[in-house]
């Protein structure tokens, strides 16, 4: 049953339009708009624009070298539906791995008064066992200026709020901590100095 | 026939007959045969539940007892079959409630199955069972209630990979106290927590349950008190894999692994803590079969845990693994059968691992029993392929998917052709194939060429014109499931080739370069297939012939048209010219 093939009488199906050739598609017939070959996501593939389509190592090259060139010069990522095959309950169940470590963890700094702010990489203290100390002194050389009656350090976390430098485990301040502020004047004498 | 067998003899002859082939053969040898071999056959395997008709199955085998049977189209799995295609099961279990009261046995596959289905099920068949539920959905936990409460003799409730609407827990509480015949229960799919005590209680109970597969929503810390109450299991799914690192946890959980001297089968580990993965280490010399693709665990970590795993045939796993863990377990499982490696990150631009063509290669040179292969890498090259083909000659099932489409060997930039030529040529068994990559009509020269035995193609953004199409049509003898996504294959190879397609299963294209005029013909001229056209634009007829369908769906049939279309599907055997009489036709009905 399987694998035998039935030749289908040549005046049922209209033969000249079943035929195959090596010519493009759609080439014989006199409609205007033949369709369109290739629904384009990428702009990087192989057109098939030539009019003839012959075997030729010419063909190959030019494949190839419009391969290459289109490796160097990616266009914008469109996210094709159901690409790559991967089912809906894999993509929800697979988190980031736990562990996977950015290496830098930089946050602006801003310091009341200043005129423009600065960045420090919070991960430079990570590994110390006073990281609070150790980014106290990294902030007070950044600005030039010392932890005091009148400087206060504070910062914003995940949920906007502005929190009091050193009451938290330095682990949980890395994780929740989105910038950080040096207050002055006023402000800084009522919070007293930083808890560290 | 005066030499003839009685016919008890004959049905005892045919009662060693497991395959459909055999019967289906024996079927074929003469009419007393055919008559009594239909009455004996037990068990019925439809691919496409639209080939066939419920009428036309109970008619011909009135005496069955299990049922198997499969609905969308594959590539139903990747969201490009639109909701409300079809599939539904519900009036076979109608047809079935009324002619097999006998029925034990119900497995499906990417089926629509209603709550309603399983409530007529749970009291149409006295003695069901088994019910395997696969990518199916349309039910919710209530249907699974009445599952529970009503089938007495339940044996397994498999709901593996389908999509349920979880409306609580309670169903398990359903199970009756009486109830100890459960072997196998499968809910991993499931999302909300069912009482613990029930399901403790349900396991003390089940003292044949062998395969345990448990929800994220169960505890760590509780699994061990599960464990053992049941140290026969074969197959466990653990729950979330996660708990706050205690020393007791991880001492109970120690001793309920080690109380578990059967345990083959290992999945789960969801949310894993690496802390508590050395606590499995007592079942890893057993395990034939290890599902880490929900661990989110780093290569050293899944390293330490594999290569304990000795005996291991079927490894299935992220892509954290990378090349150097691919590495490590080409050098300590020899039993590996099976790999696939899943992507952890598939829509990123930019890979987040270092995984690549050489994890698989080392593999393929480290595992003498490799046969099957489902790997997600970001490149690939011919050279790699071509080593692979050549390490491993009998592989049946190789499914490559480089995650960008149309990307050429990185190494020579060329299309990878030669690499999966290498593979058709070689792998002289294949059965299954999926490539991707950039491929040009070169290479299913090849496949039409090599491929004798390949019953399943899978082709995405490949190919260059009709001829790579025809090449396949005409030279794979043996293919039966054909899938092409946006690829520049039209009528022309179509066409000349529909007598092929009542050698098959089911052919799809969608964002290929089919004309609604070529589907028409098709549809007119091949009365034993269903040419089905689904197109969101709106009806065909209303765009120029010339037009590309957005999918077709083709596949043999005795069942005729489908009676439950939905409107965005069109059957090609209707009659175009008169459509809105036809439709109003059908309307009336």
């Amino acid at each position: 049953m399987e694998g035998t093939h039935h030749h289908v009488q040549s005046d049922d199906l209209n033969f000249k339009a079943t035929e195959l050739r090596l010519g493009l598609p759609g080439t014989e017939i006199t409609t205007s708009s033949s369709p369109k070959i290739i629904i384009n996501i990428n702009n990087n593939n192989n057109k098939r624009s030539s009019p003839d389509n012959n075997e030729s190592e010419e063909e190959d090259d030019n494949r190839v070298s419009s391969a290459a060139k289109s490796i160097t010069a990616p266009a914008p990522k469109a996210q094709i539906v159901g690409w790559p095959p991967v089912r809906s309950y894999r993509k929800n169940n697979t988190a980031v791995v736990v562990g996977e470590e950015k290496k830098t963890e930089y946050v602006k700094v801003s310091m009341d008064g200043a005129p423009f702010l600065r960045k420090i990489d919070l991960k430079l203290y990570n590994n110390n066992k006073n990281g609070y100390t150790e980014l106290l002194n990294g902030l007070e050389k950044m600005f030039n200026f010392k932890i005091g009656s009148e400087y206060a350090t504070a910062y914003e976390d995940k949920d906007g709020d502005l929190m009091l430098l050193g009451d938290v485990p330095w682990d949980m301040f890395m994780a929740t901590c989105k910038r950080l502020r040096i207050m002055k004047g006023s402000d800084a004498r009522g919070l007293g100095a930083s808890a560290v | 026939m005066a030499y003839s067998f009685p016919e008890e003899v004959l049905e005892h002859v045919f009662s060693f007959l497991k395959t459909d082939k055999d019967r289906n053969a024996v079927s074929l040898v003469c009419r007393s045969w055919y008559e009594i071999e239909r009455w004996c056959r037990r068990r019925v395997f439809i691919g496409n539940c639209y080939s066939v008709s419920p009428e036309i199955v109970i008619r011909r085998f009135p005496e069955v007892r299990a049922l198997e049977m499969k609905g969308k189209p594959h590539f139903a799995d990747f969201n490009l079959v639109p909701e409300g295609w079809g599939g539904y099961v519900y009036p076979w279990i109608v047809a079935m409630s009324v002619a097999y009261p006998f029925l034990e046995e119900i497995k499906l596959k990417r089926m629509v199955v209603t709550d309603d289905t399983l409530e007529l099920i749970s009291k149409s068949f006295k003695n069901f069972k088994v019910l395997v539920l696969s990518s199916c959905e349309g039910f919710t936990t209530d249907g699974l209630a009445s599952i529970a409460a009503n089938c007495r003799n339940l044996r397994d409730l498999d709901l593996r990979e389908s999509e349920v609407e979880d409306l609580s827990g309670h169903w398990l509480s359903h199970f009756p106290d009486n109830c100890t015949s459960l072997v196998s229960l499968n809910m991993s799919c499931l999302g909300s927590e069912v009482s613990f005590s029930a399901l403790e209680r349900l396991v003390a109970r089940s003292p044949n349950l062998k395969t345990l597969r448990l929800n994220r929503a169960v505890p760590l810390e509780k699994l061990s008190n599960l464990l053992l109450r049941a140290p026969q299991l074969v197959e466990l799914g653990t729950g979330a894999y996660s708990a706050e690192v205690r020393s007791d946890t991880f001492s109970n959980l120690t001793e309920a692994f080690s109380a578990c001297k059967h345990l083959k089968g290992l999945s789960g580990f969801w949310d894993v803590v690496p802390a508590y993965l050395p606590a499995m280490s007592s079942v890893c010399s057993g395990l034939t079969w290890l599902n880490l693709s929900y661990a989110t665990i780093q290569s050293s970590d899944l390293i330490k845990l594999v290569t304990q795993c000795r005996n291991l045939q079927r490894l299935w796993v992220l892509d954290y693994i990378e090349d150097s863990g691919l590495e490590a377990v080409a050098a300590s499982c020899k039993d590996l059968q099976e790999l696939r490696v899943f992507p952890s990150d598939p829509f990123g631009a930019e890979p987040n691992v270092s995984l690549t063509e050489q994890g698989l290669v080392s593999v393929s040179e480290g595992c003498p029993k490799l046969h099957s292969v489902l790997y997600f890498c970001r490149q690939m090259s011919n050279a790699a392929l071509v080593t692979i083909a050549r390490n491993r000659p009998k592989m049946i099932r190789f499914r490559l998917c480089i995650i960008e489409p149309r990307v050429p060997d990185y190494l020579t930039l060329e299309p990878l052709d030669t690499g999966f030529g290498a593979i058709v040529e070689n792998c002289k068994e294949l059965r299954r194939l999926s490539m991707s990559g950039l491929l040009t009509d070169r290479v299913f020269e090849y496949i039409g060429t090599h491929a004798k035995k390949l019953e399943m193609l899978s082709i995405a953004f490949a190919g260059d014109s009709d001829l790579g199409l025809h090449h396949v049509l005409s030279g794979c003898e043996s293919l039966r499931k054909l899938e092409i996504r946006d690829c520049p294959f039209g009528d022309k190879a179509l066409l000349a080739n529909a007598a092929k397609l009542e050698t098959m299963r089911s052919l799809w294209m969608s964002s290929c370069s089919v004309s609604f005029g070529a589907c028409k013909l098709l549809g007119q001229k091949m009365p034993r297939l269903n040419v089905e056209v689904i197109d969101e634009r709106g009806p065909p007829n209303t765009r120029p012939e010339s037009c590309p369908v957005e999918r077709l769906y083709v596949y043999r049939t005795v069942g005729g048209r489908r009676d439950d279309m939905p409107g965005f599907v069109w059957n090609m055997d209707q009659d175009f010219s008169t459509f809105r009489d036809s439709q109003e036709q059908e309307n009336g009905n």
